[in-house]
């Protein structure tokens, strides 16, 4: 190892009312021209954050659509274009940039001790396509929706009269490529930008979750980007390649979409992993238990990932051969899975917890991602899956790993950083009450689609029998509950912007470099550069009562 | 678009360090202009440049990787096919852009060369030189793909449907009434004439059978004539510039296998593509004469020209598995 | 990894770049005369009839070729091991991508029939006879 020159210290120490990175620069453009990692991040937070209010629009009309067989609020048609808008939303616009571009973006560099990503160009450039592909959705919208599904699934998304179906591709063509530059940017920061003392094994595990999710977005993405292309092209050229009318073949068209898809659906959960790594370790003050075996699982997945997308194909006409074969490895994606969740626990044994929004959160989490991961295994098996493929019981199952793990997350990242982002705190009884709200409500809504599915009611319909109805009753009153929680959560979340306590460098006591600087940070996130330590040492943080929050307290001599 | 992105990103601090950040790394900005605010060293930021280069590198593996498996895929599944209708296919000329590619990647691996040791005139000659190949492959590419068009070796249902008079494909309005014949033995439905309208809406119940297709194979022709033979007429159509492009010599031979037409959707889709990548290869080719115009390169700096150079071998690369693939079939 | 830079930074060296490996005119030249040659060569073998090793034959020429475009001119051969196993884990991929999908499509290719088995047939001609599906007869299967 080179050593490198140390920096020098900034003459003057700004406090975070005269210089964070908020108020460096004022007006519009400079926000949206910003090459700054942390602007960036909040501009990402923002959209993700209206992409979910948009989708969870579309998710409330199908609820409620859903309540009555037959005809409630719309018709047929509508119906299909809501579902899929609410996946296709959910999934592309939400789920894989709201941890990796909107909070990986905002802490990512500052948790490494580095001043920005590497290409912070390249950076502005993701957000701008990100914006482009949201225009693109709206376009489609406008030009007559689509109702493919968010899959695209051939000859149906080729044939399909709905008008919209181009221009949404196009703009899932153009996420894809945000989300290339997004990972392309983190791997080369980590490798490239860490700070003397950051070695691999003292990164904090959010940014091994970052990393490992960065290589499936560069190496996965791709294959979406082309086989969208195609889609087009069979659209507009009718070349046949996916058409079994022409000789071409639906299955392969599966392939090459779940050769990305499957493990897209490890780019949203590996980085809320990483994110629950943190909450649980922080904010239980105690050293996270087999910190290498959870960096390495994160990496586990990310390869295994690669090899199961053949599960979501079991009753496609895939071969019985690779219907075992995909069987066999899906269920061992299980054991790194569970290598986390166990020393999770293992961490919160004897820790000293503090029981406050984000805890909650990751408690959540481990819940909802454990009933999800299991009812996964009943999916991967190849038997019962004939029977529940394409039932509400896969549509439970996907909901509790990509919303009530993902998302919830996300939620509870949010919270967590949220005093680092804003500088605020925002109000801590409401915040639990939002996050009892949303987990009772989950679990109405989703709990029941699995007795749903497994009673035999298929996905994406929109007439059931009479018998069913008293299941999508509860579900829908659920749906309403979980609302009520994020709307409220919206709420205090806002109102701390106006009226939020100032939040202190260090509220929770976390160790990552990123409670060392100011809350909100500095233009330059460091004066000086941070001393690297161990991430999960709490050993030397002790609470302030003056400035409501942790400092480091070394042993022989005292240090702010 | 993109490729051009991780190698622009070197300008990255010039916004950024207006702000001026107090001390400590002016003596860097003075010794290397070019380095950015948030690395250290130059070697720092060529290795990062240099990193993101590769990972992007691969994302263009895999964006043309997944439409080799689609190649792999209908080849094992229609290998007479493959075979039929490679010999459409000029070998000389493909192999004439396989050289000129070969040729454009020497020059841009001199230009970095010339660009490491400073000589300015030298990198610009090359820089042109290779922008020249990639107009020379396009230029080619240009007449093998209009000549195609002429003879109405394409994708999808206009690869069926014979040339008019002005060489053109026919309008979509006037084939949907025109009642294709469909051999009886290639479906299922009584009738044994299908309408055009009918192919163009391919429908599920349609499903063939095994090597079947609703597609209709042509109707037959002068009896067995060999790919060899059709090579052969095709060149002497190609050397004659009074006949150039007047027949569908395909459509009149009864040896061609059915699903041909997917032969020419993955030939175009995988060209095509390759295609793009070379306009933007020249795109970016340009950017880098103008700035090495200006003398922006030498020994301290030559990153910009160090990875398009990687792009531009990338886009090579790709050919030199398209050529064989396609053009080298018996 | 981390900070360990590319070796051969002694810029005040004549000729030699600040960062970077270079390489050798006559290295270029002399892989750009193979890769001409491997081309020439690639094309005669196309007459040659080997049966199925013909595909074989030029793919192997193929990634020869590409061994040495990547080698020589993309500098490769002198680049950090980490980008080596970048652009290999690419290729690895492709491949993983193309085993599993050929391994699918040949082993399902057989069993595509047209229409429905009979048994399923039976029903649909039972409950909806004017089902567009219901005019499918599978013909040569049972």
């Amino acid at each position: 190892m080179t050593t490198l020159p140390a920096r020098p210290a900034a003459p003057t120490y700004d406090t975070p009312e005269s210089d964070n990175y908020l108020i460096h620069d004022k007006g519009i453009p400079s926000w949206l021209l910003t090459l700054d990692h942390k602007r960036i991040g909040v501009l990402y937070t923002v959209g993700v954050l209206l992409s979910f209010f948009v989708g969870g629009i579309f998710a409330m009309l199908v609820r409620t659509e859903l309540l009555t067989p037959g005809r409630t609020i719309i018709d047929a048609e509508t119906y299909n274009h809501f579902f899929t808008l609410h996946g296709a939303v959910m999934v592309f616009l939400v789920i894989i940039p709201s941890i990796p571009a909107a909070l990986g973006n905002f802490v990512l560099p500052i948790m490494l001790g580095a001043k920005d990503v590497a290409f912070p160009r390249l950076n502005l450039f993701s957000y701008h396509l990100w914006i482009s592909g949201a225009i693109c959705t709206v376009v489609s919208l406008v030009m007559g929706s689509f109702d493919t599904g968010w899959t695209f699934y051939t000859p149906y998304s080729t044939t399909t009269t709905a008008g919209g179906v181009i221009p949404v591709i196009v703009g899932v063509f153009i996420l894809g490529f945000s989300s290339i530059f997004t990972g392309l940017n983190f791997i080369v920061t980590i490798h490239k930008l860490r700070p003397p003392g950051m070695t691999w094994f003292r990164m904090p595990l959010f940014l091994w979750a970052l990393y490992a999710t960065a290589l499936i977005q560069v190496l996965a993405t791709p294959v979406l980007a082309i086989t969208l292309a195609l889609v087009v092209v069979e659209r507009i050229a009718n070349i046949g390649i996916f058409n079994p009318a022409m000789g071409g073949d639906p299955v392969l068209y599966q392939h090459f979409f779940w050769f990305y898809s499957h493990p897209a659906v490890y780019i949203m959960i590996v980085p809320a992993m990483g994110i629950i790594s943190e909450l649980i370790a922080v904010h239980s003050h105690r050293q996270i238990f087999g910190y290498r075996f959870i960096a390495f699982s994160s990496v586990a997945i990310a390869i295994f990932s690669f090899i199961v997308w053949g599960h979501h194909m079991f009753t496609s006409g895939q071969s019985s051969l690779m219907n075992t074969l995909f069987s066999a490895i899906s269920f061992s994606v299980a054991i790194p899975s569970a290598v986390k969740i166990f020393n999770w626990i293992c961490t919160l044994y004897k820790g000293s917890i503090s029981l406050n929004t984000p805890m909650l959160y990751a408690l959540a989490f481990i819940v909802l991602f454990t009933i999800g991961g299991l009812t996964g295994l009943h999916l991967a098996t190849l038997n019962t899956d004939v029977h529940l493929h394409d039932t509400y019981f896969v549509v439970a199952h996907f909901h509790y790993v990509m919303m009530g793990s993902a998302l919830i997350a996300m939620v509870g990242g949010l919270h967590h950083w949220w005093p680092k982002i804003t500088g605020r705190m925002y109000n801590e009884k409401l915040g639990m009450i939002a996050c009892a709200i949303v987990f009772v409500g989950f679990n109405i809504t989703f709990f029941t689609q699995f007795m749903l599915g497994s009673h035999g009611m298929p996905r994406r319909y929109y007439d059931y029998q009479p018998e069913f109805q008293i299941y999508h009753v509860i579900s829908t009153i659920g749906s309403y509950i979980m609302a009520s929680g994020f709307l409220l959560t919206a709420m205090y979340l806002v109102q701390s912007l106006v009226s939020g306590k100032r939040a202190p460098a260090n509220p929770w006591g976390g160790a990552t470099l990123e409670w060392e600087c100011a809350s909100p940070p500095p233009y330059y996130n460091f004066h000086e550069a941070p001393k690297v330590g161990d991430p999960y040492d709490f050993s030397n943080l002790h609470w302030d009562e003056r400035g409501e929050g942790y400092v480091t307290v070394k042993p022989p001599a005292a240090k702010a | 678009m993109s490729a051009h992105a991780p190698a622009g990103d070197h300008h990255a601090a010039d916004g950024h360090d207006d702000h001026g950040h107090g001390g400590g790394h002016g003596h860097h900005n003075a010794e290397y202009p070019f380095l950015a605010h948030h690395f250290e060293t130059p070697a720092q930021q060529f290795d990062s440049a240099k990193l993101g280069m590769w990972l992007f590198l691969v994302t263009e593996v895999l964006f043309f990787g997944a439409l080799f498996v689609g190649y792999a895929v209908l080849r094992n599944r229609y290998p007479d096919v493959f075979t039929y209708a490679s010999a459409y296919l000029d070998t000389t000329l493909g192999g004439i852009n396989t050289a000129v590619l070969i040729l454009s990647s020497l020059t841009m691996a001199m230009g970095v060369y010339f660009a490491q040791t400073g000589r300015k005139t030298a990198l610009v000659v090359c820089l042109w030189l290779t922008m020249a190949g990639a107009a020379g492959f396009m230029v080619i590419k240009y007449f093998e793909y209009t000549h195609k068009f002429h003879v109405h070796l394409v994708w999808g249902e206009g690869f069926y449907k014979p040339v008019t008079d002005d060489g053109g494909l026919q309008s979509a309005e006037l084939s949907s009434k025109a009642p294709v014949p469909l051999a009886p033995a290639q479906t299922t439905m009584s009738a044994g004439t299908v309408t055009a309208q009918q192919l163009a809406m391919p429908a599920f119940v349609q499903m063939p059978a095994g090597e079947q297709t609703a597609i209709a194979p042509p109707a037959a022709g002068p009896a067995g004539m060999a790919p060899a033979v059709i090579d052969a007429k095709a060149a002497e159509h190609a050397a004659d510039p009074a006949t150039h492009g007047d027949e569908a010599l395909h459509l009149e031979d009864a040896a061609m296998p059915p699903n041909t037409h997917l032969f020419f959707a993955i030939y175009y889709a995988m060209t095509g593509l390759h295609g793009i990548h070379v306009l933007v290869g020249m795109g970016v080719i340009g950017w880098l004469i103008v700035r090495a115009g200006r003398g922006e390169f030498g020994p301290k700096y030559y990153t910009p020209v160090d990875l398009v150079g990687l792009y531009w071998h990338i886009v090579d690369l790709v050919w030199i598995f398209l050529f064989p693939l396609f053009y080298l079939i018996d | 990894m981390g900070h360990a830079h590319t070796s051969s930074s002694d810029a005040g060296h004549a000729g030699q770049p600040l960062v970077g490996h270079l390489v050798a005119p006559w290295i270029l030249f002399a892989t750009g005369g193979a890769l001409i040659v491997l081309t020439v060569i690639t094309v005669a073998v196309r007459y040659v009839d080997l049966g199925e090793a013909n595909l074989l034959v030029a793919l192997a020429i193929a990634g020869l070729k590409a061994t040495l475009v990547s080698l020589f001119f993309m500098h490769l051969r002198w680049d950090r091991p980490f980008n080596q196993l970048i652009f290999l884990s690419g290729v690895v991929f492709v491949v993983l991508m193309m085993a599993f999908c050929l391994m699918d499509t040949s082993q399902y290719r057989d069993s595509q029939y047209i229409g429905n088995p009979a048994d399923v047939q039976a029903v649909l001609d039972k409950d909806a006879p004017n089902a567009p599906i219901a005019a499918q007869k599978s013909p040569d299967l049972p």
